[in-house]
């Protein structure tokens, strides 16, 4: 006889509404007695229930994973065992999509025949760390689930204090606004750090997330320790043709009102005739114009990417966001992506070396300051990495002349170069 | 005995196999987009290739039928690819502009609501609530099915003066991250603290290093090494918890929802800010939450009705300043929307710049 379905008076209330229902699809796993998940899901609808019932949170921590790797398994073990047995073990494997979370209906499918054979048939698309959250699986199925999910191209992501499963924007694969290209970069350096990844061990958990602009749509400034957000650092391109266009469709007061004034630099004004002037020395690439006119104005050609580091959230010192370690590095040949993972290389040593126990980078750069990690990793200072120049005096200025000799070699230097 | 699997550390998987044929053909030299109507995005390349993309709504926590319901409309309806945003939002990508229209249909038929581009409110980003994490103080699906319910026309409509971000986080340490609008977990009461367990579970030293205001002493309670907490220090933020589940920081009662604005995540016109409290106090009331998504309706009126085109809420708040946005969300200001962190004189106004 099949176990029967829980009473969910709560949640059957989130099966109303426009929105798609995850309680619905709860339900239909639960229903499906052909399946052998659908004890499972039955008393996981019960324990969730009793959630909704009393206010309280009933899974706890401990520890799972497969053979090889000390992270990418998630356990969770239910405080209400006696009452759910079926859902006693419901623990989440955390598997890294395609870059840029591509997928074909078939790979899908696939994804989804092994995962009804070992576990819940759950899925989320996607966990804010940006993997594929299989979640609601036992103990003695995880190993044989990974090696499936591993044979058809799929590992495990991070967890725990070690390099954690990243996020790129769309970018390069349908973004004329991409400055470089995201997917590469991506998999260029997580694929790089697996080992800090798979066998975490690391001071703390250390995100790495690629934006192709400054719109930054995979959130890297706030979340990442190691942001990377693409750039240019010639001058903006604009077709006047298309800028007249829009002032013919839109009108002036659009023009002025939406484009214009938005410019947070004033580095627009419109002519008389009706196309833009632009003072590149004022622009500060913020991406504005460059939405509010697809098809007139576009990044310049000279690109390559901005590296923020010291992104997160609360925990411990509060909210931080990442600060700009390097202003601009080139990034088009083979050689400039292997200097940027390079730097991630030389980051993330300095990290494992530095960093207190359960410290993020943002919080070493709070407590030595940012001379000290910028000299530890070689890179030069640039005015680009302060909003503005310190305004407390209490600070020691012996060598001054030193550092301002160090400071005209390298203007010196570039002068030459160009 | 067989061998042990070894795994195969193949990483992050290139994306190329699973790609849209005109993104791989067309990757790196798109030209230009616009937006034909709410949820329909379209791209053209240099090599004058055009590529529609649908944008839809899902619950996230998917089950695998539905997983292959939307696998059915990419193979009858599309053209056998898709790809999700960060948002959880599906995105399926046709070549032939007669295909939009009955892709849309189906999606909408099927119960996949169509939209979240442009200036709309796109899907909210969650977290795992109740369904799925350890250290929870409330539920995220259901907190999020409630809000989109009620959203559910700016979601379809890109009615807004900018894009709204919302998420939800149920616990301080705020999984869910940035928004112009957060609904997030706020604690009221110390942690509650089992002395028979601490010693058994947890790692001492390492929770009394983990509080954020020094609040955390070791000390025998019944004769037994626990921990104990400055209940005048503490400032209920929950960071012991996780490192130690007997000093137990939910309560049905006091564990409270807050809501936060004008988080902002791109350096596009304004830099990047973080969310600022707005409304504490608010209950945590299953299964629909109607407290919060009142206030999360009323703040989300005022900014539609008082912003003007491209201002984010935060931007669109420093232009009317912190006076009227209270006043319009007719929301009560009180001591505790003033700073007391480190650097909180930073938050105060030095000028003589005031509202009236």
């Amino acid at each position: 006889m099949s176990k029967e379905m829980p009473a969910t008076p709560m949640l059957d209330e989130l099966e109303s509404g426009p929105w798609p229902s995850f309680v619905s699809g709860l339900k239909r796993l639960a229903a499906a007695e052909d399946k052998p998940y659908a004890p499972m899901m039955k008393d996981l609808l019960g324990q969730l229930e009793r959630s909704y019932e009393t206010r309280k949170g009933y899974w706890k921590g401990g520890t799972v994973g497969v053979r090889g790797y000390g992270a990418g398994v998630i356990p969770r073990f239910s405080e209400l065992a006696g009452e759910f047995p079926e859902s006693a073990e419901f623990h989440t494997l955390r598997i890294m999509p395609p870059a840029g979370m591509h997928y074909t209906t078939d790979i899908l499918r696939q994804l989804c025949d092994i995962w009804e054979k070992y576990g819940s048939g759950l899925v989320a698309l996607h966990g804010q760390s940006g993997d594929i959250m299989f979640q609601g699986i036992r103990t003695a199925n995880v190993q044989p689930c990974f090696e499936e999910f591993n044979a058809l191209g799929f590992d495990l992501g991070g967890a725990g204090a070690g390099v954690r499963t990243s996020i790129s924007c769309v970018g390069a694969a349908r973004c004329e606004q991409s400055c470089f290209d995201e997917a590469r970069a991506m998999r260029m350096i997580v694929n790089s750090f697996l080992d800090e990844m798979h066998r975490p061990s690391l001071p703390y958990k250390f995100k790495f997330k690629f934006s192709g602009c400054a719109n930054d749509c995979a959130n890297a400034i706030q979340r990442s320790d190691f942001a990377v957000i693409g750039t240019w650092r010639d001058d903006l391109r604009i077709d006047q043709d298309e800028v007249k266009t829009y002032v013919a469709k839109n009108g002036r007061k659009w023009m002025i009102d939406q484009v214009i004034a938005m410019c947070p630099t004033r580095a627009l004004s419109l002519n008389d005739d009706d196309t833009l002037a632009f003072d590149g020395e004022s622009c500060v690439r913020c991406m504005h114009c460059i939405n509010a006119m697809t098809k007139a104005i576009k990044p310049g050609d000279e690109r390559g990417v901005t590296i923020l580091l010291g992104g997160k959230r609360t925990l411990k010192i509060g909210d931080q966001m990442g600060t700009v370690i390097v202003p601009f590095l080139r990034l088009e040949t083979d050689e400039d992506y292997e200097a940027l993972l390079d730097l991630a290389r030389r980051v993330v040593d300095f990290f494992v070396e530095n960093a207190l126990e359960h410290e993020r980078i943002g919080e070493s750069i709070e407590r030595i300051g940012l001379v000290n990690l910028l000299e530890a990793v070689g890179l030069e200072l640039d005015p680009n990495m302060v909003s503005h120049p310190r305004t407390n005096s209490y600070v020691r200025t012996d060598g001054w002349e030193e550092e301002a000799a160090k400071w005209r070699a390298r203007k010196g230097s570039a002068e030459a170069a160009d | 005995m067989a061998e042990p699997h070894i795994p195969i550390e193949s990483g992050v998987p290139d994306p190329f196999p699973y790609m849209h044929p005109v993104l791989k053909r067309n990757y790196g030299t798109w030209r230009w987009h616009d937006r034909p109507r709410p949820g329909v995005l379209r791209h053209v390349a240099a090599s004058g290739e055009t590529v529609w993309t649908v944008k839809a709504g899902t619950q996230r926590q998917l089950d695998v039928f539905t997983v292959r319901r939307l696998c059915a409309i990419g193979d009858e309806c599309a053209d056998g690819f898709m790809r999700f945003t960060t948002r959880s939002n599906i995105e399926f990508m046709v070549t032939d502009e007669a295909k939009v229209a009955p892709l849309v249909a189906r999606l909408e038929a099927e119960g996949f609501p169509v939209g979240g581009t442009g200036n709309s409110v796109s899907m909210i980003s969650h977290t795992q609530g109740w369904l799925h994490c350890d250290i929870p103080g409330t539920d995220a699906s259901g907190v999020v099915k409630a809000l989109m319910d009620a959203m559910i026309h700016e979601f379809r409509h890109e009615e807004m003066p900018n894009k709204v971000k919302i998420t939800t986080s149920c616990c301080q340490i705020n999984c869910g991250g940035q928004g112009d609008i957060a609904v997030n977990v706020q604690h009221t009461k110390p942690p509650v603290i089992n002395h028979d367990l601490v010693a058994q579970m947890c790692e001492r030293p390492a929770v009394v290093a983990r509080c954020p205001v020094a609040a955390i002493r070791p000390a025998m309670v019944n004769g037994k090494p626990s921990l104990e907490v400055d209940e005048k220090k503490c400032v209920c933020c929950g960071a012991c918890y996780p490192p130690c589940p007997p000093m137990q920081i939910n309560d049905p009662e006091h564990s409270k929802l807050a809501i936060w604005v004008g988080g902002k995540h791109s350096s596009t016109r304004t830099k990047p800010t973080f969310h600022k409290l707005v409304a504490a106090g608010i209950p945590n009331n299953p299964p629909r939450w109607p407290e919060a998504t009142d206030i999360v309706m009323k703040i989300l009126h005022a900014y539609k009705v008082g912003a003007r085109p491209w201002e984010r809420m935060s931007e669109w708040i420093d232009r009317i300043g912190w006076p009227r946005f209270f006043e319009v969300t007719d929301l009560p200001f009180t001591k505790f929307h003033i700073e007391t962190w480190r650097g909180a004189r930073a938050s105060l106004n030095a000028s003589a710049q005031l509202r009236f």
